[in-house]
């Protein structure tokens, strides 16, 4: 009987059986922050406890670092202390610490595979949920709470139950104007936001096959708001080629070694999988959400739901989703005004994401009256973006260009909502609230489309804004 | 480190309508600006209460009919989004003991387990059932048993059967509901294995 990726990082790193019956798995490399430490830490030095493996922690701050004015002290001074208590913490420990001074401070699930720190085969724990991002490079990756933070530091491992895994294919060609972000909407969408309770997503199929590193993360990042903590790829040459020569991948005879070690760590051809579910790309359109979950979506020529329609359990969230985003049951979801576009998150803030939008917006400028910001994932990314002129091209069009961290998505930071604005977003989630404003609304979409819709004003479909063909239209 | 063992809460209890609840909502991201968990009990759905308030209705937090409540009532995937910590940790402080839904997210149910606070699945019939015998009767005092699975009301006639992954109830029922002593205790196989690992013994 074949043995799945997840079998196989899960009998490697298992420590034991504890009394309650899970397991307690060891993580091979822990990421903090700065939202999720400070307590943590804090419970280590009541229990008297010391990090066993500074050496495999590695910091960074992301969640409340402005991206406007970033020299210390910040202009909240909460913001301040919390920066302040994170490298107190590292410096004692002696833990890595990617700080705003160092050139690769950047948003954790971000930075970690720019590093080279995220790698196939391993187990990788944060606090934050969109740490199933890292999953992309085969590697088990899970978001922790507080409380497991410090049980991570204090003895590299958690106790955790083994999930079942379903594999995810998606086969066929995306259509142009379709991108990995509308394939994980179009998941969500299908599966439900709990669906994948229980389950780790092993995603596959040619898709998949042809989908960059990149591509791969956006998925894997979303993989949570299916309900499904962790999400992986199967790593392969196109994940191997894109953490050769990275800060901390393996060199020389150890890379070899490396490589070997990670191919093997595949899921088998006769891996055995609790569920199987199967998607055609063709049928992917370009997705939006228009509710408050990010299972609320719809493609772009489709019209807002009328709650009354739906199945009777999505009925009352339905409701109040209309309510809230104060849309028109049965209107089009094109021509929805907007007010704010955020391009950035861990799910679209990468290299690709803005390299793709700037291709297509050259020339062209940022409708009156909408606010539009590009926060790029990391320092990394930012820099070179600035070299190859794609910095440049948000700020011709009237995007403003800002430091890195996790901003308007989930307005910790300055970066948030004011009063009932509406925003296109890249990022993952559309909660109430969510973007810093009680009242806020928020719709997520692929990169291209916050494009369009800052350049119109107006929710709208970037394959038309943009003139990109469609594939029936030869 | 010794464990209170939790085999049974009893309480009143406070209907939180709605599926998808999440923790964004049961504390914005604006309160988590924090190196500690203190205070934090006061901004336990802080925009939904807000949100009530202005419109001159009362959220059942803020409702002075559900003021002594013990046990949060919700519908299903509850506590879904953010991993924060600082959710479960929030409804502590406000004074909850157990949370009963038809569902609960993975993370926040892990979350609130380690702090000694039961979640008990329950089916959306009885939900509503129990739902209903509470808008009527606020007081009413209900009893989660996790040794029995079930919740009953000390004076109406109403039992329902509730669920929770075994691991949980064992780790709630014998004191070991916080892992930390558990993990600790193996700290000398967690070395063995590591260094059987190559990536760590690098």
């Amino acid at each position: 009987m074949g043995k799945t990726l997840l079998d196989k990082v899960w009998e490697e790193h298992s420590v034991r059986t504890l009394p309650d019956g899970r397991t307690q798995l060891l993580i091979g490399t822990h990421l903090i922050h700065e939202v999720t430490s400070p307590q943590a830490f804090g419970m280590l030095r009541d229990l008297g406890l010391k990090v066993l493996y500074p050496h495999r922690t590695y910091a960074t701050v992301d969640h409340i670092v402005p991206t406007d004015q970033r020299t210390e002290p910040f202009s909240d001074p909460l913001a301040d202390a919390m920066v302040k208590e994170l490298r107190r913490n590292c410096a004692e420990n002696g833990i890595t610490f990617f700080d705003l001074t160092s050139g690769n401070q950047g948003i954790v699930h971000i930075v970690g595979p720019e590093q080279g720190i995220t790698q196939p085969g391993t187990t990788i724990a944060c606090g934050d949920s969109h740490t199933s991002t890292h999953g992309a490079f085969g590697a088990i990756a899970f978001g922790i709470g507080t409380s497991q933070v410090r049980d991570v530091l204090a003895t590299q491992t958690m106790a955790i139950g083994k999930p079942k895994v379903r594999r995810i294919n998606v086969n066929g060609t995306l259509s142009p104007g379709v991108y990995a972000k509308d394939v994980i909407l179009h998941i969500i969408r299908r599966l439900g936001v709990n669906g994948g309770l229980g389950f780790a997503y092993e995603y596959g199929g040619s898709t998949f096959d042809a989908f960059t590193q990149e591509e791969r993360m956006t998925v894997c990042n979303m993989s949570i708001e299916g309900g499904a903590r962790v999400g992986y790829v199967n790593p392969d040459e196109t994940t191997f080629q894109y953490l050769e020569g990275r800060p901390y991948s393996p060199k020389g005879a150890a890379w070899e070694a490396a490589v070997k070690r990670w191919k093997n760590s595949a899921s088998d051809k006769n891996a055995v999988y609790d569920d199987i579910v199967d998607f055609s790309a063709r049928e992917i359109l370009p997705t939006v959400t228009w509710g408050i979950n990010p299972g609320q979506a719809i493609f772009i020529d489709e019209m807002i739901p009328n709650p009354a329609l739906l199945p009777e359990k999505e009925q009352a969230t339905a409701r109040e989703a209309i309510e809230h985003m104060k849309l028109k049951p049965g209107a089009p979801l094109r021509g929805t005004k907007i007010d704010v576009a955020f391009l950035g998150s861990c799910t679209n803030g990468r290299l690709s994401d803005l390299q793709e939008v700037a291709k297509h917006i050259r020339g062209r400028k940022v409708a009156q009256g909408v606010k539009a910001i590009v926060v790029p994932g990391s320092q990394g990314v930012s820099a070179i973006a600035e070299k190859m002129g794609i910095a440049e091209i948000f700020r011709e069009a009237g995007f403003e260009w800002r430091g890195a961290g996790c901003s308007m998505c989930l307005g910790m930071n300055p970066d948030k909502l004011l009063g009932d604005q509406l925003c296109a977003s890249s990022s993952n989630r559309n909660f109430k609230g969510r973007q810093g404003s009680p009242t806020g609304r928020t719709m997520l979409m692929s990169p291209l489309m916050v494009a369009a819709a800052a350049l119109t004003g107006e929710v709208c479909d970037a394959r038309n804004i943009f003139s990109i063909s469609f594939p029936d239209k030869a | 480190m010794a464990l209170q063992k939790i085999t049974q809460v009893t309480g009143r209890g406070v209907f939180i309508p709605g599926d998808d609840i999440d923790t964004d909502r049961i504390i914005p991201a604006r309160f988590m600006k924090c190196v500690t968990f203190d205070g934090l009990g006061e901004f336990a759905f802080a925009d939904a209460r807000i949100a009530e308030r202005n419109v001159g209705r009362l959220h059942p937090l803020d409702d002075p009919r559900y003021k002594e409540a013990t046990i949060l009532i919700s519908g299903s995937n509850f506590g879904c989004g953010s991993s924060r910590e600082h959710a479960p940790q929030a409804l502590y402080r406000f004074g909850y003991r157990a949370i009963i839904a038809e569902s609960f997210a993975e993370i926040f149910f892990g979350n609130s387990t380690t702090l000694g606070v039961p979640c008990v699945k329950m089916h959306q019939r009885d939900i509503a059932g129990l739902a209903a015998i509470i808008a009527h009767d606020p007081s009413a005092l209900l009893t989660i048993d996790l040794n029995e699975n079930k919740v009953t009301l000390a004076d109406v006639d109403f039992a329902a059967q509730i669920s929770m992954p075994g691991h949980a109830r064992e780790a709630l029922t014998t004191g070991r509901w916080d892992s930390i002593a558990d993990l600790v205790d193996g700290l000398e196989e967690v070395r063995r294995r590591a260094a059987n690992i190559p990536y760590l013994s690098i």
